[in-house]
């Protein structure tokens, strides 16, 4: 969770085109599942799950060449449950400059972990409108779920220790044993 | 049953001397290099101490009658003796003023009552201090007044002072001066300086009080009346004093001890703890009131003792009173500050206030057999620091908590009485 | 921080700090529900000793976009001088659980006494011609809006009138310093304050020589009891001299902005209808305010003492 200095050597569990290719699938999948995706708006949370929106965003254009899918991004700092009791990382601004009243809302994060930063993406949501339905992508589900809350897209499932830091990018899915 | 001091060198007209004090009666019987002490002799040690004439404040304010929650005269007094002091000058801002005989009486009989120091009542200029007529400063001298001010606030009006000045002259007896313009000084809060520009409070600049030293200088030439000017606060006032002494004029003053150790700048915390009239300045004023004490243009430390209960100097900055306390660290702040010797320890904070409040015959004396037993034993280099709460005074506003100070008086002795020993009132 | 009391307090690093959160809240306050639980079972009183309606408000406004319970206590300063001692004031909220008090105070130095009475954070909403926190920020803010750059390094900000009792005046010197501005103080001496020497100033007594200079032309209100008090003449010749006349407007840079901290005296000096100068950021300011406030209201609750002692257990 927290930066801490003794750390082992990370560990590759998904390499770069592994993750283009999660990604890939899961515009697939959006498609599929929504019927196409003239209803869909894409909400990355911020910070790590806005560069995957916007790779998504561009993945399901290319499977629905007539369609430009709105791209958001959600900053959920204000609506989190653990205000007051750790560091605040000082937010990124929310930018969704469309209407989610009535739209499908893939919300798009880097990794799922306790579910915390869904909740609270899920009542900032409320902010902006009454959506359809809202669905959620991850690129690694690590477990360990502190809420209800579960994945409608995954890239990989990947079993972690509580104690292990993990960390998504273009370049691939690294785990990291952090001692304490 | 006599008093025995022990052990201590001794402040004789011929200089320090390594002697024990014997005392009866209230006067010194005895000086001599060893005296034995029989059964029933109080005897005090002193060894490594001092005895000094018992210290004589020009400016106390008391608070008796009218704000006895503050400060009483006997709880002023206690404070006092623990400080070293056998006489205070109780200044008449006082409700009712100081400024009829009754009052003056009343004054007198509750220091009697109280039997710590001799209380010595000022009197008013004006009636109720309010600066327009004349107080009866001829019956309150008849009654043993020789000192008169309407401290608190200086005389504004050049016109009356002048004929406060003229009346007084006959008299035989000094005025005191507050010397504050007050036109000058509406709503002030601390020295005028880029202190008080960045905190947005009003300043007492330092010409207020200037401008009134220099009209009295001139006014003292003018009549040939005698002026004594109150806390001195600027290195301009300085100035002023040394160049009229220089010119023969009959003028004497005093500074007390916050104006020469503590700045304007500790007001930044906006504790009213330092807010006093006048004002804390600045360093190079501190330098220059330094410099005036030592060069004798400023005759007396006099400690402007001005009790304040808690909840009004909890008030925001600019509501609170002026004032702070000063009696029982006045000592161990001049002496911490000011590097000075027993013997001038003894004419700035004694002999020369005694001398201008006409307190000679009693008080200020260096010790020899036959005089009046009025003394105080002081360790000069004892190190003790302030703890408000084992204070004598009613009230905590001390600026030097938790200060440590070096100069303690273990011992003060009251027309013959030992009404302090090792640091404890007796009363 | 525990505390927003003063400029200096905040120092360069917070003052940064609070104008980049003050971006996030602007954010939420153009959401269709702008409303965030952030600060929820947190308490924020206003302390107002002094009448105020738009900063009070403002804060107010701020504290329930944040979600946090508001309480207001409003009182003339004459009652409290006949009734309760500040001290009991300050003890008898802080005993029903508050977390913040805003307090507004006719004497300068009251936030800092306040301190002393309670274990809440205090924020300091204009303490006698001391410190107006919470304005500077606006102030930055809005100016920092309007030319796009976090660095104002050659900006000439030109501060015009009572400067001698403007605690916004105070505040906005040393914000605008801080961050790197060139700042000159228009006023006649007599509304200037005593030893500006050591201040990061330059002191002016003419508009007319400042105006075609100026880049952030910042007017500061003349309340009327100045010429009670002997410092200027009338109000007549001041205007003439220091109020923004249409004249002097036209003399303004096209790419220079115009402030007022509010409530304008027209005719005095605002001459002009602010609604014709082309940049003015009048109502700018007092539309970042909330967002200003919810910044520092956020900073001070959600960023206290409890969240450092955390962290480093965290760490450890």
């Amino acid at each position: 969770m927290n930066q801490v200095t003794n750390r082992a050597s990370g560990k590759a569990v998904m390499s770069g085109p592994d993750v283009s290719r999660a990604i890939s699938r899961i515009a697939h999948e959006i498609v599929e599942r929504n019927h196409g995706a003239h209803n869909v708006v894409l909400v990355g949370l911020q910070r790590g799950g806005t560069w995957i929106a916007d790779v998504l965003a561009e993945r399901i254009a290319q499977i629905e060449p007539n369609l430009v899918v709105p791209n958001g991004s959600l900053d959920v700092s204000m609506h989190r449950d653990d205000i007051g009791l750790r560091p605040i990382v000082p937010g990124s601004i929310s930018n969704i400059p469309f209407d989610i009243n009535g739209a499908v809302v893939v919300l798009v994060d880097d990794v799922l972990y306790t579910g915390r930063t869904v909740r609270a993406a899920l009542e900032g949501l409320n902010n902006f409108g009454r959506p359809q339905a809202v669905q959620l992508a991850v690129i690694v589900d690590r477990g360990h779920r502190e809420l209800p809350i579960r994945p409608d897209f995954v890239g990989k499932n990947i079993p972690t220790q509580t104690t292990d830091e993990v960390d998504v990018s273009a370049d691939g899915v690294m785990i990291t044993a952090v001692g304490s | 049953m006599s008093v025995i001091v022990s052990g201590a060198t001794v402040l004789t007209e011929s200089g320090e001397q390594r002697l024990d004090v014997r005392i009866d009666n209230g006067v010194i019987s005895e000086l001599s290099v060893s005296i034995a002490s029989s059964g029933d002799d109080v005897v005090l040690s002193a060894q490594g101490c001092h005895v000094l004439p018992g210290f004589v404040d020009l400016h106390t304010h008391l608070r008796e009658p009218g704000k006895e929650d503050s400060e009483t005269i006997e709880t002023g007094s206690r404070a006092g003796a623990k400080g070293g002091y056998t006489a205070l000058v109780a200044m008449p801002n006082t409700t009712p003023a100081q400024d009829s005989v009754p009052i003056i009486e009343f004054v007198r009989a509750q220091g009697r009552r109280a039997g710590l120091v001799e209380v010595v009542p000022s009197g008013c200029i004006t009636v109720g201090r309010a600066g327009v007529a004349l107080a009866p400063m001829a019956d309150l001298a008849r009654n043993g007044v020789k000192i008169f001010t309407d401290d608190g606030s200086g005389v504004q009006d050049p016109a009356i002072m002048r004929r406060a000045m003229e009346y007084s002259l006959e008299l035989g007896i000094t005025l005191a001066q507050h010397c504050e313009v007050s036109a000058l000084t509406a709503g002030a809060v601390m020295n005028e300086c880029s202190c008080s520009s960045e905190m947005g409070v009003p300043g007492w600049p330092a010409l207020a009080e200037e401008l009134m030293v220099h009209r009295d200088i001139e006014l003292a030439k003018l009549t040939g009346a005698s002026i004594h000017f109150l806390h001195l606060s600027t290195a301009g006032s300085v100035h002023l004093v040394r160049e009229a002494k220089k010119a023969g004029l009959p003028i004497t003053a005093e500074v007390t001890p916050h104006h020469l150790s503590l700045t304007e700048e500790l007001l930044r915390s906006f504790d009213s703890t330092f807010k006093v009239n006048p004002p804390l300045r600045s360093a190079a004023d501190i330098e220059a009131l330094k410099e005036g004490l030592l060069d004798g243009t400023i005759d007396a430390v006099a400690t402007d003792h001005a009790p304040h209960v808690k909840r009004d100097k909890e008030l925001p900055l600019d509501q609170a009173p002026p004032g702070m306390l000063g009696l029982e660290t006045a000592l161990g702040v001049v002496l911490s500050t000011v590097p000075m010797s027993a013997t001038q320890i003894a004419t700035v904070m004694s002999t020369n206030p005694a001398r201008i409040a006409g307190l000679s015959e009693r008080h200020g004396m260096l010790a020899a057999v036959g005089r009046p037993a009025n003394l105080c034993v002081v360790d000069l280099d004892a190190q003790w620091s302030v703890d408000p709460q084992q204070l004598a005074s009613k009230s905590t506003n001390t600026p030097f908590v938790g200060r440590t100070l070096r100069g303690k008086v273990r011992h003060t002795i009251f027309e013959g009485f030992v009404v302090v020993n090792e640091g404890v009132a007796q009363r | 921080m525990k505390h927003c009391r003063s400029i200096e307090e905040l120092g360069k690093e917070g003052l940064l700090r609070l104008l980049d959160s003050t971006d996030q809240m602007a954010e939420i306050n153009r959401r269709p529900i702008p409303k965030v639980p952030a600060l929820r079972g947190k308490t924020v009183v206003s302390l107002f000793f002094e009448d105020s309606t738009r900063t009070r408000l403002s804060f107010e406004t701020a504290a329930k976009r944040l979600s946090a319970e508001t309480m207001t206590f409003s009182v003339s300063t004459s009652s409290v001088n006949k009734g309760e001692s500040l001290r009991d004031t300050v003890e008898t909220i802080t005993d029903m659980g508050v977390h913040a008090f805003v307090v507004r105070h006719k004497s300068a130095g009251v936030p800092w006494q306040i301190a002393q009475w309670t274990n809440a954070s205090i924020i300091n909403a204009g303490d006698g011609a001391h410190q107006h926190p919470t304005q500077a920020l606006v102030d930055c803010y809005t100016v920092r809006e309007a030319i796009g750059r976090q660095s104002f390094d050659g900006l000439n900000v030109t501060i015009v009138g009572d400067i001698k009792h403007s605690r916004v005046a105070r505040s906005n010197i040393a914000a605008f310093t801080m961050l790197g501005a060139r700042v000159t103080l228009v006023a006649p001496p007599t509304l200037m304050p005593a030893h500006t020497e050591q201040w990061p100033v330059r002191v002016s007594h003419s508009l007319d020589k400042e105006i075609a200079s100026t880049d952030v032309l910042y007017m500061l209100r003349l309340q009327s009891e100045r010429m009670d008090q002997g410092l200027i003449p009338n109000l007549g010749e001041y205007g003439n001299r220091f109020g923004l006349t249409d004249v002097r407007a036209q003399r303004l840079q096209s790419s220079a902005v115009v402030m007022h901290p509010g409530p304008m005296n027209r005719g005095v000096e605002m001459h002009v209808d602010p609604a014709d100068l082309p940049n003015s950021l009048i109502h700018k300011q007092v539309a970042n305010g909330v967002s200003v406030r919810m910044a520092v209201l956020f900073d001070v609750l959600a960023r206290g003492a409890e969240v450092n002692s955390l962290k480093e257990e965290v760490v450890v």
